[in-house]
C-alpha cells in the first residue's frame, strides 16, 4: 500500500504544481504544455483508482484532440501577455468568488458521499459490482442501458453545437477554383484530346 | 525485508529486464529498417544501394548512427531551448512506450491491460506533440509550417483510424490486445483473420497508418522540395537522430498494429503441421516485415499528395466510409446474432 500512496502523492503533487504553472507561466505555449502535463497526471490518478477506461479516454480526447487545438490557437495568436495581466487585480474578487462556489459545491458532494453514501446514490441506477465486470463493461451498461435516452440527448446537444459552429463560420467565397474529382474522372479522351494530322511545313 | 524484495524490488527488476528485451531488438530493427529501406528502394530503382560499409553494406546503419553521434548538437540562438530539446525526446519516447501492450505471442506481453487498444490509440494520438513542439520551438518559418501541416494531417487521419478500430472491436467484444488476436483464431485459418471480413477497413487502416507516420505519399510535413525538411530543419546530431529513430520505430509500431488488428498477430496462417512448427513471435515478425515492405514499396511507387487532396481523402472519403462501416458492421452483428458476448 505504501507504494500506491507514494504514487498517489507524486501524481497529485505534479498535477497541482502543473496546474499552478498553467496560470503563472509567462509564455502561453508553456501554459498549454503544462495543462497537458496536468491532464496526464489526472489520467494517472484515474489509473490508480482502477478507472483505466476513463484514464485512456481522458488522454485520447483532452490531450490528443482538445489540447492540440489549444496549442494551435495559442501558437498562431500573437498574444502580448503583459497586457493580459493588467486587469488581474481588478478581476480577482470575481474569480475568487467563482472558485469559492466551486469549492463549496465539491465539498458538499464529496461530504455527502463520505457521510451518507446511500443518500448520495439517490435515484441513480446501481453500478454493476466491480468484481464481476471490467469498468469498461460497467460504464457501457450504465450509459447504453440505464441512461440511454439521456446519452442520446447529450449527443444531440453536441450535434447541434457542431452544426451551429459550422453555420456560423462557414462562408462561401465566389471564384474559388476547386478540384472536382468527379469531373476529372468523367472526362473521356474522345472529347478532350483531338488528334490531327499536320502536314510538314504547314502548321494548323 | 524479504517481503519488500518479493513484493516490489524483484518485480521491478524483472520488468526492467523485460523492457530491455523488448527495446533492444526494437532499436536493432529500427536500424536495419533504414538499411532495408535504402536497399529495397535501390532495387526498385535498379540501383545497388549501400554496399560499402561491411559485407553488402550491412554495417551502414551503425556508421550512420556513429556519424550522427559524433556531430555537434546545434541549438539555434532564437530557439526556445527547453521545448526544442523536449520535442525529439517526446517523439522517441512515445514510439517506445506503446510496445508495452503489444503481445508477441500468447502471454508474451509486458502489460496485459484491459484497455490495451485504447492505450495504443492514446499513444499514437500523442505523437503529434513532438512534431508541434519541434516546429514551434525552432522559431523558423519552414519548421513551423511543416509542424502545422503534420499536426493537421495526424489529427485528421486519427479519426478514421479510430472508427476502423471500433469496427474491429465490435467483432471482438474486448479492448484487450491479446483477445483481439485470439478472436481471429478459428477453423478458417488466415481467411478468418479480420482482413477478409473487414477488407475495406483493413485498406483504410493501412493508408491511415501511412498518413499517421507521415510516410509517402503523405510526407507533406517534410516535403523537401517546398519546406526544406519540414519540422526538423533546425535539428542536428542526436536530437535529429531521435526524430529519425522515432519515425522508424513508429512505422514498425503501426505495422505491428495492422498485423494485430487485421493479420492475426502471432497466429500461423493455417493451424496444421508445417505452419504450427514455427513459433508465434516469428510469424508476428514476418507479418510486421510484410507490412513494412509495403510501406517501402509505396514510397518507391507513388508521387506525393497535394495538401488539399490529402485533406479531402481524410475527411470526405475515409471518414464517411469508416463511419458507415461502424453502422453496417454493428447492424450485421446484431441482425445475424453474431455479436460477441450475446451467445
Amino acid at each position: 500500500m505504501i507504494v500506491q500512496g507514494l504514487a498517489f502523492y507524486l501524481f497529485a503533487f505534479i498535477a497541482v504544481a502543473a496546474a499552478v504553472m498553467v496560470i503563472s507561466a509567462r509564455n502561453p505555449v508553456h501554459s498549454v504544455l503544462f495543462l497537458i502535463l496536468t491532464f496526464f497526471n489526472a489520467a494517472a490518478l484515474f489509473v490508480l483508482m482502477g478507472a483505466e477506461f476513463l484514464a485512456m479516454i481522458l488522454i485520447v480526447v483532452y490531450v490528443g484532440a482538445v489540447a492540440v487545438m489549444f496549442l494551435f490557437v495559442v501558437m498562431m495568436l500573437d498574444i502580448n501577455f503583459a497586457e493580459l495581466r493588467q486587469g488581474f487585480l481588478q478581476y480577482l474578487p470575481i474569480g475568487g468568488l467563482v472558485g469559492l462556489v466551486l469549492l463549496a459545491e465539491l465539498l458538499i458532494i464529496l461530504g455527502g458521499w463520505t457521510f451518507a453514501p446511500e443518500a448520495a446514490m439517490g435515484g441513480s441506477a446501481p453500478a454493476p459490482a466491480p468484481e464481476t465486470v471490467s469498468n469498461t463493461d460497467a460504464l457501457g451498461q450504465l450509459i447504453y442501458t440505464h441512461y440511454f435516452y439521456l446519452f442520446q440527448a447529450s449527443g444531440l446537444v453536441l450535434l447541434i453545437a457542431m452544426i451551429g459552429a459550422i453555420v456560423l463560420t462557414h462562408r462561401r467565397r465566389p471564384g474559388v477554383r476547386r478540384q472536382n474529382i468527379g469531373d476529372q474522372l468523367r472526362r473521356h479522351p474522345d472529347e478532350s484530346v483531338e488528334v490531327r494530322k499536320v502536314e510538314t511545313g504547314r502548321g494548323i | 525485508m524479504i517481503e519488500l524484495w518479493d513484493g516490489y524490488v524483484w518485480p521491478t527488476i524483472w520488468i526492467v529486464i523485460k523492457i530491455v528485451l523488448i527495446v533492444g531488438p526494437l532499436l536493432l530493427a529500427v536500424a536495419y529498417l533504414t538499411y532495408a529501406e535504402r536497399k529495397v528502394i535501390a532495387a526498385m530503382h535498379l540501383r545497388k544501394g549501400p554496399n560499402v560499409v561491411g559485407p553488402f553494406g550491412l554495417l551502414q546503419p551503425m556508421a550512420d548512427g556513429l556519424k550522427l553521434f559524433l556531430k555537434e548538437t546545434i541549438l539555434p540562438s532564437r530557439a526556445n531551448r527547453v521545448v526544442f530539446l523536449i520535442g525529439p525526446m517526446v517523439t522517441f519516447l512515445l514510439s517506445l512506450i506503446a510496445w508495452a501492450v503489444i503481445p508477441f505471442g500468447e502471454g508474451l506481453v509486458l502489460a496485459d491491460i484491459n484497455v490495451g487498444i485504447l492505450y495504443l490509440f492514446a499513444i499514437s494520438s500523442l505523437g503529434v506533440y513532438g512534431v508541434i513542439m519541434a516546429g514551434w520551438a525552432s522559431n523558423s518559418k519552414y519548421a513551423f509550417l511543416g509542424a502545422l501541416r503534420s499536426a493537421a494531417q495526424m489529427v485528421s487521419y486519427e479519426v478514421s483510424m479510430g472508427f476502423v478500430m471500433i469496427t474491429v472491436l465490435l467483432c471482438v467484444g474486448s479492448l484487450n490486445v491479446t483477445e483481439i488476436v485470439l478472436a481471429q483464431q478459428g477453423p478458417w485459418g488466415m481467411f478468418g483473420w479480420f482482413w477478409s471480413p473487414l477488407f475495406p477497413m483493413a485498406v483504410i487502416f493501412f493508408i491511415s497508418t501511412l498518413a499517421e507516420t507521415n510516410r509517402h505519399p503523405f510526407d507533406l510535413p517534410e516535403a523537401e522540395a517546398e519546406l526544406v525538411a519540414g519540422f526538423n530543419v533546425e535539428y542536428s546530431a542526436m536530437p535529429f537522430a531521435l526524430f529519425y529513430l522515432g519515425e522508424y520505430a513508429n512505422m514498425i509500431l503501426m505495422a505491428a498494429m495492422t498485423s494485430i488488428l487485421f493479420l492475426g498477430g502471432w497466429l500461423p496462417p493455417f493451424d496444421i503441421a508445417p505452419f504450427t512448427w514455427i513459433p508465434g513471435p516469428i510469424w508476428f515478425a514476418l507479418k510486421i516485415a510484410t507490412c513494412l515492405f509495403v510501406f517501402l514499396w509505396v514510397r518507391a511507387t507513388f508521387p506525393r499528395y497535394r495538401y488539399d487532396q490529402l485533406m479531402r481523402l481524410g475527411w470526405k472519403v475515409f471518414l464517411p466510409v469508416s463511419l458507415a462501416a461502424v453502422v453496417i458492421v454493428s447492424g450485421v452483428l446484431i441482425a445475424f446474432d453474431l455479436a460477441p458476448g450475446t451467445s
